[in-house]
């Protein structure tokens, strides 16, 4: 089946970083999904989270430049929440019912495969920076997460050059690759 | 900067340098990996990549962990993106939370006309067949017992005795006790320690007053809140002012299903006095009486007064408020949901000159006590409701 052109267009929205996009694609998809987990042992709340989830996966997709899914949106964001849900009730050790969907789903096993190998990998960076402590956390998050300029950094954070800054910077980013490298390798086979 | 990069990196093979000479090295490596190296620089520096290997090594690595970076603060802008959405989307009532049944709603749209005329048939067949079976069945005969407790004469003169012997000893150091003798009682417990309790709606139903009693004997004035036959759920007020309010509850009230095998126990009052006794069991089945999914069926040994007990899970979360057993089957036991309360809650919450506003609970505190300390903790909001 081919994508939709206007489908294949919210995707290039997506990968760049189109506000717009998002908002489409949430808006006609997201209350299928609520459902979905609302009637099957979930909340609101954990509605939100999986499909965020899946969002990310589309994301990724995306940023891959991947905008061919040869099935619906719609059939593509509702196979992966489900098989979400499941990992997630499995996870909790819930009672697993059979999720008997009214729409038809894709497999979506290999490419949920990747993104959880993904997602480890960034709660491991989440973790290395939480542990890293302040400063070091908030300097590294101005460099390299909020993209800003070392001038700009050092007069924020009161250092007296952009030198001074710059070395704080390497000494911290020598501790947060310790710190990821360390768990990465317990991770990783 | 070029010389001393050179140094460090001298120092580096020799295996000498210090934090100082590392930083240095980074510095470079960020500078070649971000094209930012004069020329002449980057040309030594790529010459030293090929000759030496831990070098390279650290390149690899530093670029790798660079893109990690990079897409870990996408990834993070992402998210924050996403919840902006949503809850601007929710702003602006573009989508709902907790909209439940939207897939039935699109297949009512789809099959409206065949669920119509499916409906009327099923409707004509159901009220001949209901006639029909009305004409011949013989009378229904109640096999469910309430479980509120009958107080016999015996009963009642005895507590007469104990309340002649109370007064003697006590004088008038219990003037709350109420005069009259108790119809019938059962069990009640908070769910807000400003004074709301729980019990079942066949204690309270059809009372001239009702009064509850704690563990260490005090009794208290209640009126009822709410009352619901079908769902057997009532909530009470405490209406005496000598009531202490309690803090913090430390229970709390499961908002999903209960699954089936899980282990349950409950407290209450069956016996006359305000002797509290703990029973345990399990979930025997999903629902109660003739498939009603409005109940559980339970496990557990009951007997009257124990009508409007919790039951908990293991870790101290009521899943049911315990309502009757069924006379012609030995260990069977209901009990309502608690999502019956959640209901109750909202019916209450409705009517706009209620001035009561019900706070609930917390999450559990007794989650992962041992059962003996969880008793300890529940005993306190557990409450005799005695119906005059």
């Amino acid at each position: 089946m081919k994508t939709d052109p206007r489908e294949i267009a919210l995707l290039e929205g997506l990968a760049k970083d189109d506000r717009q996009a998002i908002e489409t694609i949430y808006k006609q998809h997201y209350n299928m999904v609520q459902a979905l987990i609302i009637n099957n042992n979930g909340s609101a709340d954990d509605a939100r989270d999986i499909f965020q989830e899946a969002m990310i996966v589309l994301y990724e997709k995306a940023r891959s430049g991947t905008f061919e899914l040869n099935c619906l949106l719609k059939t593509y964001i509702y196979s992966v929440c489900r098989r979400l849900w499941l990992k997630r009730l499995q996870q909790q050790q819930k009672f697993v019912p059979e999720i008997d969907g009214l729409s038809e789903t894709v497999a979506v096993e290999e490419e949920l495969e990747v993104h959880g190998q993904r997602n480890t990998e960034f709660q491991m960076m989440e973790k290395a920076m939480q542990h890293l402590g302040e400063p070091c956390r908030s300097l590294l998050e101005a460099f390299y997460i909020q993209k800003r300029n070392m001038l700009d950094i050092a007069g924020h954070f009161g250092y007296t050059n952009a030198d001074n800054a710059k070395n704080q910077k390497y000494k911290c980013l020598m501790r947060l690759k310790k710190l990821f490298f360390a768990a990465y390798k317990n991770n990783t086979p | 900067m070029f010389n001393e990069a050179k140094e460090a990196i001298l120092c580096r093979l020799q295996k000498q340098y210090t934090v100082m000479e590392e930083m240095q090295l980074l510095d470079a490596v960020e500078r070649y990996l971000g094209n930012e190296m004069p020329a002449e620089e980057r040309e030594f520096f790529e010459q030293l990549r090929k000759t030496n290997p831990e070098v390279d090594q650290l390149v690899v690595e530093h670029s790798m962990f660079l893109q990690q970076m990079d897409r870990f603060s996408d990834w993070k802008q992402y998210k924050s993106t996403l919840n902006e959405v949503h809850s601007h989307l929710v702003d602006a009532g573009s989508i709902k939370d907790k909209a439940p049944k939207a897939t039935i709603i699109q297949l009512w749209k789809k099959y409206q006309r065949v669920v119509a005329v499916a409906a009327s048939i099923a409707g004509i067949t159901a009220l001949s067949i209901s006639a029909i079976v009305y004409y011949f069945a013989p009378k229904p005969v109640s096999e469910i017992r309430l479980l509120s407790q009958e107080l016999n004469k015996v009963k009642i003169i005895q507590q007469r005795t104990d309340q002649k012997v109370d007064a003697a000893l006590k004088e008038k150091s219990a003037p709350y006790r109420p005069p009259a003798d108790p119809k019938s009682g059962g069990t009640g417990f908070l769910i807000d320690g400003k004074g709301y309790l729980v019990t079942s709606a066949h204690i309270v139903a059809d009372a001239d007053s009702v009064y509850i009693q704690n563990i260490k004997g005090d009794y208290f004035k209640v009126t009822a809140l709410y009352i619901n036959k079908q769902t057997d759920i009532a909530v009470l007020k405490i209406v005496d002012n000598h009531y202490q309010p309690i803090k913090s509850l430390p229970y709390a009230l499961q908002k999903n299903i209960a699954d089936l095998g899980e282990e349950v126990f409950t407290m209450g009052f069956p016996r006359p006095s305000s002797e509290i006794v703990y029973n345990k069991g399990y979930l025997s089945a999903k629902t109660g009486y003739n498939g009603d999914t409005t109940t559980y069926q339970l496990a557990i040994s009951a007997n009257p007064g124990n009508s409007g007990g919790p039951i908990f899970n293991h870790s101290g979360e009521v899943i049911g408020i315990l309502s009757g057993k069924q006379t012609t089957a030995e260990g069977v036991v209901f009990s309502s949901r608690t999502k019956n309360i959640f209901t109750a809650l909202h019916e209450i919450k409705k009517d706009s000159t209620n001035e009561d506003r019900i706070k609930l609970l917390l999450p559990s505190s007794i989650k992962g006590l041992d059962r003996l300390q969880q008793i300890k903790k529940i005993e306190d909001c557990m409450f005799m409701v005695i119906r005059y």
